[in-house]
């Protein structure tokens, strides 16, 4: 493998991401149902994707949305779960050699899970049009995708947009189940966390922590309490995407 | 909703979009700090952890059809089905409860 050769061509990028594109189709079609049932507008769920590019990040936004917690709140919380994103940014920085400044903060939107991942296992350093065409159809994809499920949703009769407010939840089940059923100390740090927000939610005083607060404490307890107990292998990387989407 | 949609947007997109561009452009080297990189390896299980349970409880019209879904989406998710499939499924046994309960009431 020549590693002096950069692959920078923007046709190469674009064939690697047509099947992020199409993936990412579907999960954002969900998106856009579950936006217009909780009652946002056709063209604020599309925003929101456009804007975002993030699955976990926006469907928690929309819940936080719909609860009306405070701008803090949502900062805080769009933080804790899209701080992943962080560290692929500097992985993906050390694949990037010597592209400018400017080019590095266009990059920077379209860093995904799978994205990332697609990036980082190209054996030769990227360029910033390799990058760009990456980028290109997944970001199509899920601006498309949106719209459509937000114009799908505004077509179900009310009992069918009621059962889907569960739809979120189910989602967020199906992206930690699999992981907790390989490794023990996800198990064991999802359900503390499970644990804590009950307390929070339930028992008296400590239910007056509104929502968003008590999910920041809950993440960062259990988090630590994980990394403390069973600090995971140094070679790991973190590579793999915790998110199935 | 006192808040407004925007303001709530431009928050989510901005951190969204600072937590993906200060790396890139500031930090070009690795993070070896093991309780750090487990930190980060962790804290996505417990954010989701703590924002379904117990809220899922109370997403739908009753405890009962959401205790339903909330079954279906498990064991699904068990079987490792997609996102879409896990989503969906629990929303169906969500509709059909709430029509077993109407029916038994009426």
């Amino acid at each position: 493998m020549d590693k002096s050769a950069a692959e920078n061509r923007y046709l190469n990028g674009l064939r690697d991401g047509i099947p992020i594109g199409l993936g990412y189709l579907s999960v954002s079609f969900t998106f856009g149902i579950m936006a217009v049932s909780g009652g946002l507008p056709v063209l604020a769920a599309l925003l929101i994707s456009m804007t975002n590019l993030t699955s976990a990040g926006q469907l928690a936004g929309l819940s936080l949305i719909l609860s009306g917690a405070s701008y803090f709140e949502m900062a805080a919380a769009q933080l804790i779960i899209n701080i992943r994103y962080s560290l692929m940014s500097v992985s993906v920085s050390q694949k990037l050699g010597s592209t400018g400044t400017l080019n590095r903060m266009g990059i920077a939107f379209g860093i995904t899970d799978e994205i990332f991942a697609v990036s980082v296992t190209n054996p030769k350093q990227l360029g910033a049009r390799y990058m760009y065409g990456l980028m290109c159809l997944p970001y199509i994809g899920w601006a498309l995708g949106t719209l459509l499920g937000a114009a799908a949703g505004m077509l179900l009769p009310e009992s069918i947009r009621s059962a889907l407010g569960i739809a979120i939840y189910a989602m967020f089940i199906a992206i930690v189940i699999p992981p907790a059923k390989d490794s023990r100390p996800i198990l064991f740090v999802l359900l503390g966390a499970v644990f804590l927000s009950s307390c929070f939610a339930w028992l008296p005083g400590l239910n007056r922590i509104s929502g968003g607060f008590a999910i920041i404490i809950c993440a960062v307890v259990c988090a630590a309490a994980g990394a403390a107990i069973a600090p995971i292998d140094q070679d790991d990387d973190s590579t793999e995407a915790p998110y199935g989407t | 909703m006192e808040h407004s949609l925007l303001i709530y947007i431009a928050v989510m997109a901005g951190t969204t979009y600072l937590i993906r561009m200060l790396p890139l452009t500031l930090i070009r080297r690795k993070i070896k700090n093991r309780f750090i990189l487990s930190f980060l390896h962790y804290m996505p299980y417990a954010v989701l952890g703590a924002m379904t349970f117990p809220s899922i409880l109370y997403s739908t019209s009753s405890v009962i059809s959401a205790a339903a879904g909330m079954i279906t989406a498990c064991a699904l998710a068990y079987m490792q089905k997609s996102l879409l499939t896990v989503a969906v499924f629990a929303a169906a046994a969500v509709f059909l409860t709430e029509l077993v309960i109407c029916s038994g009431l009426f």
